[in-house]
């Protein structure tokens, strides 16, 4: 379609001009990923699909700690204790209060938010490195006080238990969508919670609030000569942050029969750090290419092996002993080729793509 | 505040005007006196220059005026304000803007987002507005990337408005910088070496934007340059600073028979 062809965009109000997808093409595309997104529980079975809401939540705590990380450039080592406030807070608010899941998830990213907060307040005197240590140390505290306090773990009547179980959680009373059962429930939930995230994400960014953000990783001290309160903005941009995580942190709680430390260790942080540098630090939609890939690919490695071990039961067994360290291995690697290749990430090279695509048959 | 409704935006949203009196400033750092007992007034209206040999304390100056260095003794007056006591962050509500001697711009955001910064002080919608983007948040980008398109004009740097700032030429960054300066729709305007650096018809061209601000928009400029000629050329006051003492201060024809100044700094010539 010749129409199609671009030779250039022209705008003729400032409001189109300030779109964030202003050719049909690009909405296409959105149409596009909106469809597949939707149409995916159709393909896939169960087993896949928890895979998939996995991506969901960790595409959701991405997007939050690249609003902190990637966009305000406060590094956190501390994701992994904010996902557990989140879990916990969710958690704990259904087995004590009673709250209704939907409530429990809200609650969890407000007291999310306040702790993110607290932890934020070293931000104003600590930078780079420094700051990192500092969430680091947010990081151990948090996985001490679940290990050592009695009550977090659901420990009511002198129990001792290593795990809070979770009452089940019914998406609109229906007992067939348990939310810790049903795959397929929790999905369209999680869905609809990553839109809001992206839509409220995308949004922040085009206003003088995201702008300031950006301001401070750029240069601070600039930005304190136009205007914008450090102090004021880091913290806001701690609260925003860790109000996502903690929303990621209650669907990860309401999807669980039971939660433990073990999957809020600074592994877990670390691992979101790695999505957000390989899908691309400062971008909404690099936050989610990135959960994909680190998500995949551990899945991906062991389905690579079974094709490769076929259906020999010692080398299966082979197999799976050297998984994890493969894992790991892959892991790395991939973090080590995206930073040598394109340190942009993934949100870049999907960018030169189209462009390439765009432009073709020209180069240039 | 709606912007369109001004021929020349602005007038719309600029903080008053009033004369800066340095009063008696005095900076050290350690055993280092940067400032020692610097005092001089900038009228409303004037294009006030800084000179001086490399050291001398221009810099620090100008960074005492605005908040980012703590004067041990004296006062730097603005109307009633005392800057000595504001934040950094204060100066843009009282309508002072600056622009930095090495490029401090913010690399990875586009021009228009650079000068979009410069609307910061003056946007008002909150956080949540902001996570909607709906109706009065969305107007008030609208309005704001209008005086931002003036600016653009003012300085014709309409062809670049989209690209990333880090991948600009050296001159045209700095002319950016100065657009996000005014930006801020600033009642007075700090300046520092907005020349440095460039050939002599870039200098031309900063030098024209400096007289039509000060002209057309009415700021008050305070101007660190090297380029005698410029200075000497569009400056109403000169003060000249030496080892952070200020030896003179007068209209360009004074400052150049100053016997101290031509010692110091100008030479013989």
């Amino acid at each position: 379609m010749a129409s199609e062809m671009q030779c250039g965009v022209f705008h003729e109000t400032y409001k189109s001009d300030m779109q964030v997808r202003p050719t049909t093409m690009q909405r296409a595309r959105i149409v596009l990923a909106i469809v597949f997104a939707l149409a995916l529980p159709f393909i896939l079975g169960s087993v896949e699909m928890r895979i998939v809401n996995g991506v969901v939540i960790a595409a959701i705590g991405a997007i939050g700690l690249n609003i902190l990380t990637g966009y305000t450039g406060q590094i956190s080592l501390g994701q992994g204790a904010f996902l557990a406030v989140g879990a916990y807070a969710s958690g704990l608010s259904s087995v004590y209060f009673g709250f209704p899941w939907w409530l429990s998830i809200i609650f969890a990213a407000f007291v999310t938010a306040a702790f993110g907060m607290l932890i934020g307040i070293p931000s104003l005197r600590l930078k780079g490195l420094y700051l990192a240590v500092a969430t680091l140390a947010a990081q151990q505290i948090v996985q001490w006080v679940i290990i050592n306090w009695d009550p977090i773990d659901g420990a009511i009547d002198g129990r001792t238990t290593d795990a809070l179980n979770i009452p089940n959680a019914l998406l609109f009373g229906n007992p067939e969508w348990r939310l810790n059962n049903n795959e397929y429930a929790f999905y369209f939930l999680g869905l609809a919670v990553l839109a809001l995230v992206v839509i409220a994400a995308t949004n922040l960014f085009r206003t003088h609030i995201g702008r300031a953000f950006v301001a401070i990783r750029d240069q601070d001290i600039a930005a304190q000569v136009m205007g914008v309160s450090l102090f004021r903005y880091k913290l806001l941009a701690f609260a925003l942050s860790s109000f996502i995580v903690g929303l990621a942190g209650g669907l990860m709680a309401q999807y669980s029969t039971a939660i433990s430390f073990e999957r809020f260790t600074i592994e877990v942080s670390i691992e979101y750090l790695a999505m957000i540098i390989i899908g691309g630090l400062g971008t909404i939609g690099g936050s989610i290419y990135g959960a994909i890939f680190i998500v995949l690919l551990p899945e991906l490695l062991r389905l690579l092996g079974r094709a490769i071990t076929g259906t020999d039961t010692d080398s299966i067994r082979a197999f799976n002993s050297l998984l994890p360290f493969l894992q790991q291995g892959v892991f790395g690697l991939a973090i080590v080729l995206a930073l040598i290749f394109e340190p942009e990430g993934i949100q870049k090279l999907w960018r030169n793509i189209k462009d390439y695509f765009r432009l073709f048959p020209f180069r240039y | 505040m709606q912007l369109s409704r001004f021929a020349r935006p602005y007038e719309a949203d600029r903080p008053p005007a009033y004369p800066l009196q340095v009063e008696n400033v005095f900076l050290s750092f350690g055993g280092v006196n940067a400032l020692s007992d610097v005092s001089f007034t900038v009228g409303v209206g004037e294009i006030f220059a800084i000179i001086g040999p490399n050291g001398a304390g221009k810099t620090s100056m100008l960074n005492c005026i605005c908040g980012l260095y703590r004067p041990q003794r004296g006062r730097i007056l603005y109307g009633s304000t005392n800057l000595v006591k504001s934040p950094p962050f204060h100066l843009p509500r009282l309508g002072i803007a600056r622009s930095f001697q090495n490029i401090e711009l913010f690399s990875h955001m586009s021009v228009l987002d650079n000068l979009m910064l410069g609307r910061h002080v003056h946007m008002r919608k909150n956080v949540f507005s902001a996570l909607l983007y709906w109706g009065a948040a969305q107007r008030e980008e609208i309005d704001h990337r209008r005086f931002v398109e003036y600016v653009i004009d003012l300085l014709e740097i309409q062809n670049i408005r989209k690209q990333t700032v880090g991948a600009l030429a050296y001159g045209l960054q700095k002319r950016v910088e100065l657009g996000r300066a005014l930006a801020i729709n600033p009642s007075l305007l700090l300046l520092d070496e907005p020349m440095a650096g460039m050939n002599a018809e870039e200098k031309e061209d900063i030098a024209r934007y400096v007289l039509d601000i000060n002209e057309e928009w009415g700021v008050t400029i305070i101007l660190i340059e090297h380029d005698m000629g410029v200075v000497m050329d569009i400056s109403d006051q000169i003060a000249v600073l030496d080892f952070g003492r200020c030896i003179a201060t007068g209209t360009p024809a004074e400052v150049k028979e100053n016997p101290d100044v031509v010692r110091a700094y100008l030479g013989k010539g």
